[in-house]
């Protein structure tokens, strides 16, 4: 498989890191909307192209492919690195909307 | 296959919603995974649609080794994004491939479940007829004259079959999906190729990013 498709292959979506989130955040991190440091995009973080599930995860911009967000977890630490992102929101009130 | 599952404290959840399944092994070596909920929302209990993949870690013991009344480590409802709920309006597309089908049954049965009025089409591909997922089902779901289910079995098909016998292309997702219109919502589920492909073309067809909402698989590690 060469890289390129072994890129496409193992692309999932931020939904997908959604678990490891909740243990960081207390609202629900899917809807979360993040706004890209690279290119100001802006991208609910379960829309997000995702990488690297298996370590943690890299949700990169769906337009400039800066890392806006990665997560890594060792043993019982989480790391959250958000210097790809300008700014994070989220809703605190019905997680059901 | 399904897992049916129970739980006091599982709170219900959102159709479209997944859970993170956890196996800690008597070395404490964890292997986890998501799962889609497949089942109505409903407190205390929920059912999962479990594709077993040969060689994994997780699929094989949840669909060989686990027994009735046996208890399982779970996290979530999780996800806010991959969800539907009346409120957020329709006509619905959905488009499946393969076990994708889960979370879409789920979004299907709650629709049934409250009786809603809101168009609904289902446009899902099979390898063959015996790999159709809740085929019995479905066919009950579309006796609602808003429900529409499209099948395509682009490995093999039954004598007879005079439906689509391709993968999912652009024609067939243009005979789906309607007039691209404001308040049209699609999900799409299934393999990442897939997905990505879904997407595009719905795209090419009309249908604005933001009303394409996606959950892939990736590679299935099972």
């Amino acid at each position: 498989m060469s890289e390129i498709e072994d890129e496409v292959t193992t692309r999932l979506d931020g939904n997908a890191a959604a678990g490891l989130l909740t243990q960081v955040f207390c609202a629900e991190p899917s809807g979360a909307v993040i706004v890209c440091a690279g290119c100001g995009a802006t991208a609910a973080i379960g829309a997000l192209p995702a990488y690297g599930l298996e370590l943690g995860a890299i949700l990169r911009c769906p337009h400039c492919d800066t890392a806006v967000l990665r997560l890594g977890a060792a043993g019982a630490t989480l790391c959250l690195d958000l210097r790809g992102a300008v700014s994070l929101r989220v809703r605190i009130g019905d997680s059901a909307s | 296959m399904t897992l049916r599952l129970e739980s006091e404290a599982w709170p219900g959840h959102l159709p479209g919603q997944h859970v993170d399944v956890r196996l800690t092994a008597e070395d404490g070596y964890q292997a986890q995974r998501s799962y889609s909920i497949a089942s109505t929302p409903a407190a205390g209990s929920l059912a999962l649609t479990v594709e077993e993949i040969a060689g994994g870690e997780v699929s094989p013991y949840l669909s060989e080794e686990l027994r009735s009344g046996d208890r399982l480590e779970l996290r979530g409802p999780i996800g806010g994004y991959f969800t539907w709920t009346e409120a957020n309006g329709g006509p619905l597309l959905l488009v499946a491939g393969g076990s994708g089908v889960a979370p879409l049954m789920s979004m299907l049965r709650y629709r049934a479940t409250i009786g809603s009025a809101i168009p609904a089409t289902l446009l899902y591909s099979s390898r063959a007829w015996d790999e159709i997922i809740y085929r019995e089902e479905l066919e009950r779901l579309s006796a609602d004259p808003a429900v529409r289910v499209i099948h395509t079995l682009t490995r093999s098909h039954p004598d007879g079959w005079d439906g689509y016998t391709r993968r999912v292309d652009a024609a067939m997702l243009e005979d789906a999906a309607g007039e691209p219109e404001p308040g049209r919502l699609a999900y799409v589920c299934g393999p990442t190729q897939f997905v990505e492909n879904v997407a595009s073309d719905l795209v090419a067809l009309g249908y604005l990013p933001t009303w394409v909402k996606t959950e892939r698989f990736g590679p299935t590690g099972g």
